[in-house]
């Protein structure tokens, strides 16, 4: 069985072992562990050649995307290692916990494998059901309104892109003939250029609006704030981190198509538009937010944006920011829930109003929250300040009147996470509230929720400051693919 | 392709048939009477799923016939309709617009579909366009249909009538690759979203199908 696949496989077949062991705690073990694995076969997959294998296709646009997606998985297994114990789960919940994030894992790594558009379409729809699972596994009446929020728009977003996919073949019909391989990215991107233009702008459109709404692109972002204040914490790093991401790729799939049909609408300028309406808005509605995992998910809609804007330009040097951009996010963010998490359980509330002075009282968590805090705000020396420069330079370079626009939405949402950040971090401390029930001594607790958040921030510093020469050279491959 | 074929002829019917279903679903004010209204939608489909089977001599679309008509005309219409008995649904519901509006609203959405698909593919076989044109129109119905509505069962109605345009636009597409799997996995889809009420409302969590009651436990207006 070619790599590709094991990599998927793996997490499968994991989810039917965490899914039948009896306890809770030997459930997270094993859960760490098959992430683990899986983390290795990816990183295997760094020494593979590029190439098609069936249904799935390695190429430098995916192969940094599926790393990132098992190195946060696998991050991501030991947080929840040490936080799950918190959330309380009974019997039935853990194991649907568990289950449902190996299911999501693989679904995550086959939607950025995929070359057939309809198996990464059947990817995605997996990798959303499992996360709506997790985000209603608390039952509570407040996660079955955000569940239920998430199942019906983001529901209807990908039966849009089902929609857009088939009339995407239907546009490939009359040149490729039946089979397989009328679906096939690949393919299908060698022969747009000969395609009725029609029919390919009207598949763009479905497929903008479907796999955007997954991308949390405004003004069909809606289900995001509900779906990561509710759920359990780990899988708020995981949405905002994985998810996000591979709904963003799919659009990059399709532009990549559409692109290549001179005739056809350009796909780049509606791009820009989602993403400056994400970035605007979620600018401003930072400033009105109350609950900390709500606000840190707006700021997620404003990352995605600012990806979308940069290939939305498009040219190699937008999109390798844009790469980065999408990388550094997934990195600080889920570093940030990490914190956030964290901080919750300590304090016993996730209002911002409630959460204070966590650098006096806790001064590990304090300071690793209050960095992982600025590195998403797009403070230097991280990831998201280098990807936000290149950024601007390029769009100065190019469409200078976007400036102002782009300049008043980063300013603003950078203030209001750096207010989030006194609030939370700096100040007097608020009353902890003790929790019972733990599993590992508070050391171990502290150094299994907090070592991965330092763990991305070392790889965010990294990205930012010395961006190591092979991943550079990928990124600049995997630049030129979208076009 | 004109007037006069059978293949296009009965494919038109079956489509256009299910369009009038939309309507139908976007104008019935009793839950009972939209389930039933689904369910002959399913059947249509699972006719329409069949029929293309035979023309295009492709078999694997009989099997997306068959789990049409089981699931969707049969066994999710009976699961909803359990729902309604336990909850006491009986009487007609709210909409949040009313049902002229919506249905001037249903017209425009149709006249929309059509001006939008038949130029754009005069390139593309007849068969495929003028189903297209019928199954966008469903899809947009079904999208209206859960704008219109404030009650969580006929929303879950409105996707899955949606997705009833979905393959009906998968199967009118000779050739169309993995439309089976695709089918299915759309199913699973919906199926999965009636089982997630099935759940909830067993156990009670809202006394009330009406969606305006779970806007109240959105987390920051706690």
């Amino acid at each position: 069985m070619p790599l590709p696949w094991l990599v998927v496989f793996l997490p499968w077949a994991g989810a039917l072992l965490v899914a039948a062991v009896p306890g809770l705690r030997l459930a997270a073990l094993l859960n760490l562990g098959v992430s683990a694995a899986s983390l290795v076969l990816a990183l295997f997959l760094l020494g593979t050649p590029y190439g098609e294998q069936g249904w799935t296709r390695l190429d430098a646009l995916n192969l940094p995307l599926v790393v990132l997606s098992f190195v946060i998985g696998f991050t991501t297994a030991i947080f929840s290692l040490g936080a799950v114990a918190a959330e309380r789960f009974d019997h039935w919940r853990g194991r649907a916990y568990h289950a449902a994030f190996q299911v999501f894992m693989g679904a995550q790594a086959l939607a950025l494998l995929a070359d057939n558009m309809g198996v990464m379409w059947v990817a995605i729809e997996m990798a959303t059901m499992a996360s709506v699972l997790i985000v209603a596994v608390h039952g509570t009446p407040a996660a079955t309104h955000a569940a239920w929020k998430m199942f019906l728009i983001c529901g209807v977003g990908i039966t849009l892109a089902l929609l857009g996919t088939i009339i995407l073949y239907l546009a490939v019909q009359p040149l490729v003939g039946h089979g397989d391989i009328g679906l096939s990215w690949a393919e299908l991107r060698a022969v747009a250029a000969d395609c009725d233009p029609g029919v390919l702008n009207l598949a763009f459109i479905f497929l903008l609006v479907g796999y955007g709404t997954k991308a949390g692109l405004a003004p069909l972002h809606s289900w995001l704030p509900d779906a990561e204040a509710e759920g359990p914490i780990a899988i708020s790093a995981v949405l905002s981190g994985l998810l996000l991401n591979a709904a963003l790729h799919a659009v990059l799939r399709v532009k990549a198509i559409v692109g290549a049909n001179a005739a056809a609408v350009a796909p780049g300028p509606f791009l820009v538009a989602l993403g400056l309406a994400s970035l605007l808005l979620a600018a401003l509605a930072l400033w009105r937010r109350r609950d900390a995992r709500r606000f840190f998910a707006w700021s997620s809609v404003e990352h995605m944006g600012l990806a979308a804007i940069a290939f939305g330009l498009g040219g190699a040097a937008a999109n390798f920011a844009g790469l980065l951009h999408m990388l550094g996010h997934s990195l600080c963010k889920s570093a940030v829930f990490f914190g956030v998490g964290h901080a919750a359980q300590v304090k016993g509330t996730q209002k911002l109003a409630e959460i204070g002075g966590l650098v006096a009282s806790h001064p590990v968590l304090g300071w690793g929250l209050a960095i992982a805090i600025a590195a998403v705000a797009g403070l230097p020396p991280f990831a998201l300040f280098t990807s936000e420069f290149l950024l601007l330079v390029e769009v100065a370079a190019r469409h200078g009147w976007l400036i102002p626009l782009l300049g008043i939405g980063l300013l603003t949402a950078a203030a209001a996470k750096i207010q989030t950040l006194q609030r939370m971090c700096l100040g007097d401390p608020t009353p902890d509230v003790p929790h019972e029930g733990a599993w590992w001594p508070p050391r171990l607790t502290e150094a299994l929720t907090l070592g991965p958040l330092f763990l991305h921030l070392a790889l965010a510093l990294l990205l930012g400051v010395a961006l190591p020469g092979p991943l550079a050279a990928l990124l600049a491959e995997a630049a030129a693919i979208p076009g | 392709m004109t007037f006069g074929q059978l293949p296009y002829d009965v494919a038109h019917l079956l489509g256009g048939a299910m369009l009038l279903l939309s309507f139908v679903l976007l104008y019935q004010r009793r839950v009972t009477a939209v389930i039933h209204a689904f369910a002959m939608q399913g059947a249509l489909l699972a006719l329409a799923a069949a029929w293309q089977a035979h023309v295009q001599g492709a078999p694997q679309l009989y099997l997306t016939a068959l789990t049409a008509l089981v699931a969707k005309a049969v066994l999710i219409p009976l699961a909803l309709r359990v729902l309604v008995r336990r909850l006491d649904l009986h009487r007609t519901v709210e909409t949040a617009m009313g049902i002229g509006p919506s249905m001037i609203a249903g017209v425009a959405l149709v006249a929309l579909a059509i001006l939008v698909v038949l130029p754009i593919t005069a390139g593309v076989r007849a068969i495929a366009r003028e189903d297209l044109a019928l199954a966008l129109s469903v899809v947009l119905l079904g999208m209206l249909m859960m704008i219109t509505r404030r009650n969580a069962i006929l929303q879950v109605v409105g996707l899955m009538s949606l997705e009833n345009g979905l393959i009906l636009a998968a199967v009118g597409v000779a050739g169309m690759p993995l439309v089976v799997e695709l089918s299915t996995a759309a199913l699973v889809l919906v199926a999965f979203v009636v089982a997630g009420v099935f759940v909830f409302q067993i156990r009670e969590r809202f006394d009330s199908v009406d969606i305006g009651f779970l806007e109240t436990h959105r987390g920051e207006r706690r």
